[in-house]
């Protein structure tokens, strides 16, 4: 410590609160995250009334239900629901400021999926706007939703308003 | 099982990486442990808070003015500690107690490194081992250690 430091009245203290857990995934997300490897999106349908969860979860929390049966597959493409604009840098999140998270309805399921837009103007982003999954290189790949990069726009026009609205 | 119907587990590490802004009192005190001095606070009927307080917890008065306290004092309870976990003050067995220190009317919690478990009495003397760089914090005190004799109670 300079002399300096040891004039100054303390003002501050450091009180750090570290939490150290063992996260297990479960069976259900476990199966969802190794299909991630494999870049493939996994949901799972709900046997009462059709509807597909994305990520799969092992049970229908409207109906209290197990969901069991074959998972389907979904398509790294979808509909940008709502979004917000971020100006403050964080940690996690690899993108420069501005950036864009963005909650997406990915096509044929019935949850909508937090993420990132990347390659868009912020000026741009509107909700209805449709979008695609750009992946990290696949030998980068791993059992993790960070495969996904961010979301990027896709060339197609804007998603009716009523095939989102229940998800704003 | 078939090991991809295993459920996969990572770690997961929550980080609350919090700064306290001290006010008036607390400043003190803290300043006054980076420069190896304890000060406690003085209540209107003469006795001393150590550590100190910014209001007397019987009346809420306002308190400001701080005192010197010594660096010994006597074990009032303990409890051993036989396997110390990683982010408590001493790597090796130690007793937590409350100490009041000569000067102070009301204990402080702290540990005390007695070696053993029967080295540790309630009423026993006690006295400050400082961290060998003090920046102002609690673990300037690194911890207790004891003394025989001195003052009694």
């Amino acid at each position: 410590m300079s002399d300096e430091a040891k004039d100054e009245v303390v003002k501050v203290i450091q009180t750090p609160v570290q939490l150290e857990y063992i996260y297990s995934a479960g069976k259900s997300a476990s199966r969802f995250l190794r299909a991630m490897k494999e870049g493939k999106l996994i949901g799972q349908r709900c046997p009462v009334d059709g509807r597909v969860y994305f990520p799969s979860r092992g049970s229908c929390p409207m109906h209290g239900v197990p969901i069991e049966g074959e998972p389907v597959e979904l398509e790294d493409k979808g509909t940008l629901v709502t979004f917000s604009i971020v100006r403050i840098p964080a940690e996690a999140v690899p993108l420069p400021v501005p950036f864009v998270t963005v909650q997406v309805l990915l096509d044929g399921a019935d949850t909508i999926l937090m993420h990132l837009l990347g390659n868009c103007n912020v000026e741009d982003v509107h909700m209805g706007m449709r979008v695609k999954a750009a992946w990290k290189p696949k030998e980068e790949w791993e059992e993790s939703v960070a495969n996904i990069l961010y979301f990027e726009p896709l060339d197609e026009p804007d998603a009716d308003y009523d095939s989102y609205k229940e998800h704003i | 099982m078939n090991p991809n119907e295993e459920s996969l587990s990572a770690p997961h590490i929550l980080d609350y990486t919090y700064r306290r802004s001290l006010g008036a009192v607390l400043s003190k005190f803290f300043t006054g442990l980076r420069d190896r001095q304890l000060l406690g606070i003085k209540r209107k009927d003469g006795s001393v808070l150590f550590p100190p307080k910014e209001y007397d917890p019987d009346t809420a008065e306002s308190l400001d003015e701080m005192v010197p306290v010594d660096d010994t004092g006597v074990v009032k309870t303990w409890a051993w500690v036989p396997k110390p976990r990683r982010q408590q003050p001493l790597d090796k067995p130690f007793a937590y107690a409350l100490i009041q220190l000569d000067g102070a009317d009301t204990p402080l919690l702290h540990a005390v490194d007695a070696g053993r478990e029967d080295a540790m009495k309630t009423g026993m003397r006690v006295k400050v081992r400082w961290a060998d760089e003090t920046i102002g914090s609690i673990k300037d005190i690194a911890c207790f250690e004891p003394v025989s004799g001195g003052r009694h109670e």
